[in-house]
C-alpha cells in the first residue's frame, strides 16, 4: 500500500469525520469519571460512579441478564448462521436458493422496530411468556445473518480440494468436516460469534419489545434511567458497555481478516 | 527390467483397472464419451490431452469424486459403482497439492494412516519411511506455508503414498514446478514407482512429461481416447493428425494417393515436383484418396548441394529462419508453395565450416520410412 500525502483538506475531513462519530462517546466516557453529581459540570477525576454502579443491584441484575442473553443468543446464532452459510455455499443451486438467501439476510436490513414487533406478536400468539428466553430468541434471529455473512465469505475462498484430499485419504464426510473444514474456518466462526455477541449486548429496540417483567437488559435499564434524569452511574455503565463492544468488534475484525489472509497464503 | 514390461501385449493378462463404455455428462456437455480402457498392475500410465479433453474427469471418476453417467469402472475384481472416495484403495496427489495448512508435514502424511486406525507406533514408522523416501526428514515439523513449491510437492506425494494404495493418481504432478526441478522430479517419480511396484496413473497436458515417464500413454481428445500406445509408438506411429501434431513437432504435407509401387506409396503433392515415396505398409489406401504425410523435423535432412539424380523425396526452398538451441539447430525452410518446413539438425560437432545461412537455397530430403501417412 502506498501512503498518499495528507493534504490540509484530507486532514480536516478526517478530523471532522472522527469528531462527528466519536466526540459524544468520548464525552460520555470522560464524564463517567466525573467527581460531580451534575452530569454537565466537571468536578474533578473520580471512579466513585463505577463503585456506585457495582453496588446498584438493579443495574447489575440487568447487566447479568444482558451478558447471559448475549452469550446464549450468540451461541445459537453461531450454530444456525454457520449452517446457513454452509448451505448457501455448498449446495449449489437448490430450488428456492434465492429466496433462502434473501430471507437469511432480511433481518440485516429490516427495521428493528418491525423485527421486534413481529417477534412480539409471534410470542403473544403462541402464548410464550416474555422474559429471558424471548429476548434470547429474538436476538438469535437478529444476529444469525451476521454470522452467516462472515462465515460465508470465508467459505467462498475455501479450497474444496482440501476436503477431497481428506476423503481420498479415508475420512468420511463428517470426519472430514471436523478435522479439516472446521479448523480452517474456525477463526471466521469465532469472529461471527463475537459480532453476534456485541450486537446482542447493545440492542435496545428488539429487546424492549420482547422483554418481560422478569428480565430487563442493560440497554433498556439505561434508557429508562435516563428518562428519569441523567446520572453519572449510567455513564459508567455505558462506558463499560462501550469497552466490551469495542473489544468484541476489534477482535472479530482481526480474526476474520487473519483467516482470509491465511486462506489466501495457502492457496499458492 | 523396465524394457520387458508389457502386460498389455500379453493376451491373457488381466487388467487392474478397467473402464467399460464409460460416459460422463455435465448437463449438456459430454466430458467423457463411451470410453473403454484397460490399465495393468505396475504400469506407469499417462492420460495425455489438451485442457478440456476429459482426462481430469476420467481420473476423478476413478478417485470417486465423480460418478459415471453410464458404464462401469472396475478395480481388480471390484465394481467401483457406489463406492465413496474414502473406501477406495486409490489415493490421489492433487494438482494444488491440497496440503492441510493447519497440520505439520508429519501430521499431513499421517492423516490417511490415522483414518485407517493404524497403531501410533506404526504410524510413526511409516511417516518416517515416507519422509526418507522424499528426503524431507528435516522438515517434519514445518507447516505447508513454510515450504517451497518443490517441498510441498514432495509432501503431497508422501501423503498420497503413505497408505500404499493399489493405484496412485497424480493430477498434473509437476505442473507447478520450474523446468529444472520438473525434469529431476520426473525421474524420481519413475524410480519411486518402480521401487514400490505401484500402479501410477498420471494426468498431464505436457507431452514431454508423458513421453519421459509413461509405460503407456492414452492420448485423449473430446472425451475419447484417440490412441493408447507406448511413447515410442505414439511418436513414431501416430494414428491421427491430431496426435502427430499434439505430441512433438511435425511437418504435415497434404496430398493425394497416386498408387502403390513395390509396396511403397506414391503421393502427389503440390510441395514437390515429383510424387513423394512413402514406406508405410500398414496403411490401407486407395488411389485419389486425400492424405497427410507426417514427417518429424529430426528425420529430415537439410543440405545446400543438390542431391543426385536418383534421389527421392526432395523438397526445395529457402532458409527462412535459423534457431540455435545449443544441442539442436532448427531451420525453418520456406517452400515455393509458401509452406514452412521445420528441420532440425543435431549439433554433433562444435565447429561447422561454412554453415547454412539465412535466405540460402536449400534441399530438404527424407527417407521413405521416415514419414507416416495419415488418412484425412
Amino acid at each position: 500500500m502506498t501512503m498518499r500525502r495528507l493534504s490540509v483538506f484530507n486532514v480536516t475531513s478526517l478530523v471532522i469525520g472522527f469528531a462527528f462519530l466519536y466526540l459524544p462517546i468520548l464525552l460520555l466516557v470522560l464524564y463517567s469519571f466525573n467527581a460531580s453529581r451534575l452530569v454537565t459540570v466537571w468536578g474533578g477525576f473520580s471512579t466513585q460512579w463505577y463503585g456506585a454502579l457495582f453496588r446498584n443491584e438493579a443495574l447489575m441484575e440487568a447487566a447479568w441478564v444482558t451478558l447471559r442473553v448475549a452469550l446464549l443468543s450468540a451461541m445459537l446464532a453461531t450454530v444456525l448462521g454457520t449452517l446457513a452459510a454452509l448451505a448457501l455455499t455448498r449446495y449449489g443451486r437448490f430450488p428456492g436458493r434465492a429466496l433462502f438467501t434473501g430471507m437469511v439476510y432480511a433481518p440485516m436490513v429490516m427495521p428493528e422496530v418491525i423485527t421486534g414487533l413481529s417477534l412480539l406478536l409471534f410470542f403473544v400468539a403462541v402464548d410464550f411468556d416474555r422474559g429471558f428466553w424471548t429476548i434470547t430468541l429474538a436476538h438469535t434471529t437478529l444476529t444469525m445473518c451476521f454470522v452467516t455473512v462472515v462465515v460465508q465469505s470465508r467459505l467462498m475462498t475455501f479450497d474444496r480440494s482440501l476436503e477431497e484430499a481428506a476423503m481420498d485419504l479415508g475420512a468420511p464426510p463428517l470426519r472430514t468436516f471436523f478435522s479439516v473444514t472446521l479448523p480452517l474456518i474456525a477463526p471466521s466462526i469465532v469472529a461471527g460469534f463475537l459480532l453476534a455477541f456485541t450486537l446482542s449486548m447493545d440492542d435496545l429496540v428488539i429487546a424492549s419489545f420482547n422483554a418481560g417483567p422478569g428480565a430487563t437488559t442493560l440497554p433498556i435499564k439505561i434508557y429508562s434511567a435516563v428518562r428519569l434524569g441523567l446520572s453519572p452511574e449510567v455513564n459508567a455503565a455505558s462506558a463499560i458497555l462501550i469497552g466490551i463492544v469495542t473489544l468484541g468488534v476489534i477482535s472479530a475484525t482481526l480474526l476474520s481478516k487473519r483467516s482470509v489472509l491465511r486462506s489466501r497464503r495457502n492457496a499458492h | 527390467m523396465r524394457r520387458s514390461f508389457a502386460p498389455w501385449a500379453t493376451p491373457d493378462a488381466k487388467p487392474l483397472i478397467r473402464f467399460e463404455n464409460v460416459t460422463k455428462r455435465f448437463g449438456e456437455s459430454t466430458a467423457v464419451d463411451h470410453l473403454s480402457l484397460d490399465i495393468f498392475e505396475g504400469e506407469f500410465f499417462c492420460l495425455l490431452g489438451p485442457s478440456g479433453c476429459g482426462k481430469t474427469t476420467l481420473m476423478r471418476m476413478l478417485a470417486g469424486f465423480e460418478t459415471p453417467t453410464e458404464g462401469t469402472i472396475t478395480l481388480g475384481s471390484q465394481n467401483l459403482a457406489g463406492v465413496p472416495p474414502y473406501r477406495r484403495p486409490v489415493n490421489m496427489m492433487f494438482q494444488s497439492y491440497a496440503l492441510f495448512p493447519h497440520m505439520s508435514v508429519e501430521k499431513n502424511i499421517a492423516f490417511g494412516l490415522k483414518q485407517d486406525g493404524m497403531p501410533k507406533d506404526q504410524i510413526a514408522d511409516r511417516v518416517g519411511e515416507m519422509l526418507r523416501l522424499v528426503q524431507l526428514e528435516k522438515l517434519a515439523r514445518r507447516y505447508p506455508s513454510q515450504l517451497s513449491g518443490g517441498q510441498r510437492q514432495r509432501v503431497a506425494l508422501a501423503r498420497a503414498l503413505a497408505k500404499k494404495p493399489k493405484v496412485l493418481l497424480l493430477d498434473e504432478p509437476l505442473g507447478a514446478l520450474d523446468k529444472k526441478l520438473r525434469e529431476e522430479t520426473q525421474f524420481e517419480l519413475m524410480d519411486i514407482q518402480h521401487d514400490l511396484h505401484m500402479t501410477f496413473v498420471v494426468v498431464t497436458h505436457d507431452q514431454e512429461e508423458a513421453m519421459t515417464m509413461a509405460d503407456r500413454i492414452a492420448v485423449m481428445d473430446h472425451g475419447r481416447i484417440v490412441q493408447v500406445a507406448t511413447p515410442g509408438e505414439i511418436y513414431e506411429q501416430p494414428k491421427t493428425r491430431f496426435i502427430a501434431e499434439f505430441v512433438g513437432d511435425v511437418n504435415i504435407i497434404e496430398g493425394h494417393v497416386q498408387g502403390q509401387e513395390n509396396g511403397l506409396w506414391r503421393v502427389k503433392t503440390s510441395s514437390a515436383a515429383v510424387p513423394l515415396t512413402i514406406d508405410d505398409p500398414d496403411e490401407v489406401l486407395h488411389s485419389g484418396q486425400p492424405v497427410a504425410i507426417a514427417v518429424r523435423p529430426e528425420k529430415m535432412v537439410i543440405q545446400r548441394d543438390p542431391p543426385g539424380p536418383g534421389a527421392i523425396n526432395v523438397l526445395t526452398g529457402e532458409v527462412w529462419d535459423i534457431g540455435y538451441l545449443g544441442d539442436w539447430t532448427v531451420y525453418r525452410v520456406k517452400l515455393a508453395t509458401g509452406e514452412i518446413l521445420r528441420v532440425t539438425r543435431a549439433n554433433a560437432s562444435r565447429f561447422v565450416e561454412n554453415p547454412i545461412e539465412w535466405d540460402e537455397q536449400v534441399y530438404v530430403t527424407f527417407a521413405p520410412d521416415a514419414a507416416v501417412i495419415l488418412a484425412e
